[in-house]
């Protein structure tokens, strides 16, 4: 598809191409811009979050820039902040962004992208640039969704990252402002969405059992690293009938 | 480990990751059960970050406090389709107003 047009309208049948493409761009804009300002805006509650955990400002802004993917950003604070080992937030942060690397494999069928741009790209592959990307309806649209929602958020992100470490910074004791109820919310928040089948909900429930099993015996952080084992049997068990989609419930959406 | 180490490689390994995707043949990840696993993989994590979160004290006790609370109520306004930066900040209002009614 082409995607460089002339605005004006011409008397043939391209007209009608070209005024449907400049459509299209305008509403992949849209959409692009609007994830970027929804979920850069709770970058916000990450800052606070963050610092409230024991990090320190410039700790914050960094894996804001460079980890940039909400869910193990969380993660790693959320151990560090339980009094965990910064290894076990290594692996709890790592094993929740693994699914960054399978929209890797999603995104560079259309993206086409090779030397830097690809290195640009692969950090831009977040659950946001992923989504508005993959449902365009064409190569150059997907492209332009992907590459738009990616900087958007990156952008947003990273300024309300700061914002709440600074903010977060100021307030004091955490713990007087409902920051650690906030965590817990938060993380709620980013599981709601993932409850879509009867695998995610067995899967969370026996999550939920080894948790608690291992917090009076397993040293902080490592209870999240062994639920990891509820994926591992819920995914190996053998399946007697297609999985039967839950109703959907909106809510959080995830960085 | 100091937490600028840990930082740092939590952030390489992501960036990893990320790239990864970009860069192996589709066909290393397509068996069913590996995406099956690698799909649900996100909500044991998140699950067992709930309850970490909401109940873990210190010590490896497990403690009821308004914390559990807060996320009764984030459940509610989750359930009522809020948007996430709406149920953190009711989370940590819960949180906020039981503490200053008393209650830890």
């Amino acid at each position: 598809m082409q995607i460089c047009h002339d605005d004006r309208v011409h008397p043939d049948s391209d007209a009608t191409a070209d005024v449907e493409a400049a459509r299209l761009r305008r509403q992949v804009a849209r959409q692009s811009w609007s994830v970027g300002i929804a979920t850069g805006a709770y970058g916000i509650s990450f800052g606070a979050l963050s610092v409230a955990s024991g990090l320190d400002v410039w700790q914050t802004v960094a894996l804001s820039a460079l980890m940039f993917t909400g869910g193990s950003q969380f993660a790693f604070v959320g151990v560090i902040g339980a009094g965990g080992s910064g290894l076990a937030a290594i692996a709890a942060a790592s094993l929740l962004g693994i699914r960054n690397g399978l929209y890797g494999l999603q995104v560079a069928r259309f993206l086409d992208a090779s030397g830097l741009r690809r290195l640009a790209a692969a950090q831009l592959t977040i659950d946001e640039s992923t989504a508005v990307g993959v449902v365009q309806p064409t190569d150059s649209a997907r492209r332009q969704g992907f590459w738009t929602t990616g900087v958007a958020v990156f952008l947003f992100w990273n300024t309300f990252t700061a914002l709440g470490a600074i903010v977060g910074n100021a307030m004091g004791d955490p713990r007087r402002w409902g920051l650690d109820g906030a965590a817990a919310a938060a993380f709620l928040a980013l599981l709601w969405p993932r409850l879509l089948s009867r695998d995610a909900a067995a899967t969370a429930v026996a999550a939920i059992v080894v948790t608690l099993l291992a917090i009076p015996h397993a040293p902080p952080g490592i209870p999240v690293v062994v639920a990891v084992l509820a994926a591992v049997g819920v995914g190996l068990w053998p399946r007697r009938h297609p999985d039967a989609p839950a109703p959907r419930h909106a809510g959080g959406s995830e960085a | 480990m100091s937490l600028w180490i840990a930082v740092l490689a939590a952030c390489a390994v992501a960036f990893a990751t990320k790239l990864a995707g970009h860069v192996v043949p589709a066909a290393w990840l397509s068996g069913r059960r590996t995406r099956r696993v690698t799909t649900l993989l996100p909500v044991a994590l998140l699950a067992a970050l709930v309850v970490v979160q909401t109940l873990a004290g210190p010590a490896g006790s497990i403690v009821v406090d308004a914390r559990v609370a807060a996320v009764v109520v984030a459940a509610v306004a989750l359930v009522f389709r809020a948007p996430f930066i709406a149920v953190v900040a009711i989370g940590a209002l819960t949180a906020a107003v039981l503490r200053l009614a008393g209650w830890s």
